[in-house]
């Protein structure tokens, strides 16, 4: 673990803020945030469109960087990471879930599962044994060679949080999981999701769905880039099972 | 007729009872129309009985109930912010939870927003629980229909809420 300076949380934000545009035109998409989530923990953001809960989730996976603040995971200060550096954390330790799924249209979903396990270096045997623990653990063990134009939007996004887990991520982000699905699909996801927080696995989802939300331990609202009121849904703080590794292994 | 929303509606200021019931008139709309010109007297009568409220006749003019004043007694107060603070859903009164809001904004005795915030961590932690509890449900059992219609009901619950909230949100804004 590097740097590691006794953090509690697996994954931290301070002072955390992203600007764009400047004078009269300054936006502050996310306005001085700090976050603590703990190891296991599935945490759900909710807010109003526009209220930043996208980007907050964008700057804790290192898909875009702040203006000001700090973003420590597993003990690692993260917003200062080289390119080179920023790429490995997002393809090795975080797993993310799309609003719009966004597999590769050509590639099966046992190719689009393992994609990221061939990239972080896996062997091609392995990968596709993982894929398909996966596809099972989803329920889509009979949908391995499928395109995802012959799966259904639910079926698509079922793929797409396996592919998120196909390198045993310390931490899941998922934009709006279920903003392109209809109710049924929506059941399915909501099942996988409380499945993985059952797991143990640190989730942490933004979303305007009431459902998706209350799956979570923990709610937090946003609103104009701040965090506004914060709640635990479970009776108290859950336990805290899983033991915080760092990124190194 | 809810009493705490006669009484909160008393704790801006002291009041004529034909002026509540222009303030309920207006916060309910067409809902407020089958409200009968009595029924207020009634209450504000009960509430002044139970030492909730207290009146006084307006100088000079005979004493009918339509001329009094009324005004929370100290116990009246304390039973408003009680009311305000209370979060209850398992009777789906819209009506009592809106005319709070606006009893609490008026009076300036709490945050509406704050109020929607207590409501809607009440209804997303019963959301939780039905939601756990129809998952674990086997398909197409008795029990998991009516978890199913609990759920939908929170969902649209929850929906109004936001709703509530981007109303009183702009409202801020433009005072």
């Amino acid at each position: 673990m590097s740097g590691g300076r006794g953090q509690a949380g697996l994954l931290s934000a301070r002072g955390l803020r992203r600007e764009y545009g400047r004078g009269a035109g300054l936006v502050r998409a996310v306005d001085g945030i700090d976050l603590e989530v703990a190891p296991g923990e599935a945490l759900a953001v909710i807010g109003p469109s526009g209220s930043g809960k996208s980007t907050l989730l964008h700057l804790l996976g290192g898909l875009d960087r702040p203006t000001a603040g700090e973003i420590w995971l597993a003990g690692e200060r993260v917003d200062r990471l080289g390119e080179k550096a920023l790429a490995r954390l997002r393809r090795d330790a975080v797993g993310f879930v799309f609003q719009a799924f966004h597999l590769m249209d050509e590639l099966t979903a046992a190719e689009n599962i393992e994609l990221p396990a061939l990239l972080a270096g896996r062997s091609p045997r392995a990968a596709r044994r993982r894929a398909l623990d996966l596809l099972e653990r989803v329920g889509l063990a009979d949908r391995a060679g499928h395109l995802p134009s012959a799966l259904s939007g639910g079926q698509r996004q079922r793929v797409a949080v396996a592919r998120a887990l196909a390198n045993e991520p310390l931490l899941v982000l998922a934009d709006e999981p279920t903003g392109n699905l209809d109710s049924a699909a929506t059941l399915d996801v909501l099942r996988l999701l409380e499945s993985l927080r059952t797991a143990g696995q640190t989730l942490v989802v933004v979303t305007h769905d009431a459902r998706i939300a209350a799956t979570a331990d923990r709610l937090i609202s946003m609103r104009d880039g701040a965090f506004i009121d914060e709640s635990w849904l479970a009776a108290q703080p859950p336990p805290r099972p899983v033991a915080l590794a760092g990124l190194g292994g | 007729m809810q009493q705490e929303v006669v009484l909160a509606l008393l704790a801006k200021e002291p009041s004529h009872g034909y002026q509540l019931r222009a303030r309920l008139a207006k916060a309910l709309g067409p809902l407020g129309e089958e409200m009968n010109a009595g029924q207020i007297y009634v209450t504000l009568s009960r509430l002044e009985k139970a030492g909730l409220v207290a009146c006084e006749p307006s100088a000079g003019l005979p004493d009918r109930p339509d001329r009094k004043m009324y005004g929370l007694t100290a116990a009246g107060q304390q039973r408003v912010s009680a009311w305000l603070a209370e979060v209850s859903w398992p009777r789906p009164d819209l009506a009592e939870f809106h005319l709070k809001l606006i009893a609490a904004a008026a009076a300036r005795l709490a945050d509406p927003i704050a109020i929607v915030d207590a409501q809607r961590r009440e209804l997303m932690r019963r959301l939780r629980d039905a939601q756990r509890a129809a998952m674990a449900e086997p398909d197409h059992s008795d029990a998991g229909l009516l978890l199913e219609g609990i759920v939908l009901r929170l969902q649209a619950d929850l929906r109004w809420l936001e709703a509530c909230e981007r109303n009183w949100s702009r409202r801020e804004v433009r005072s």
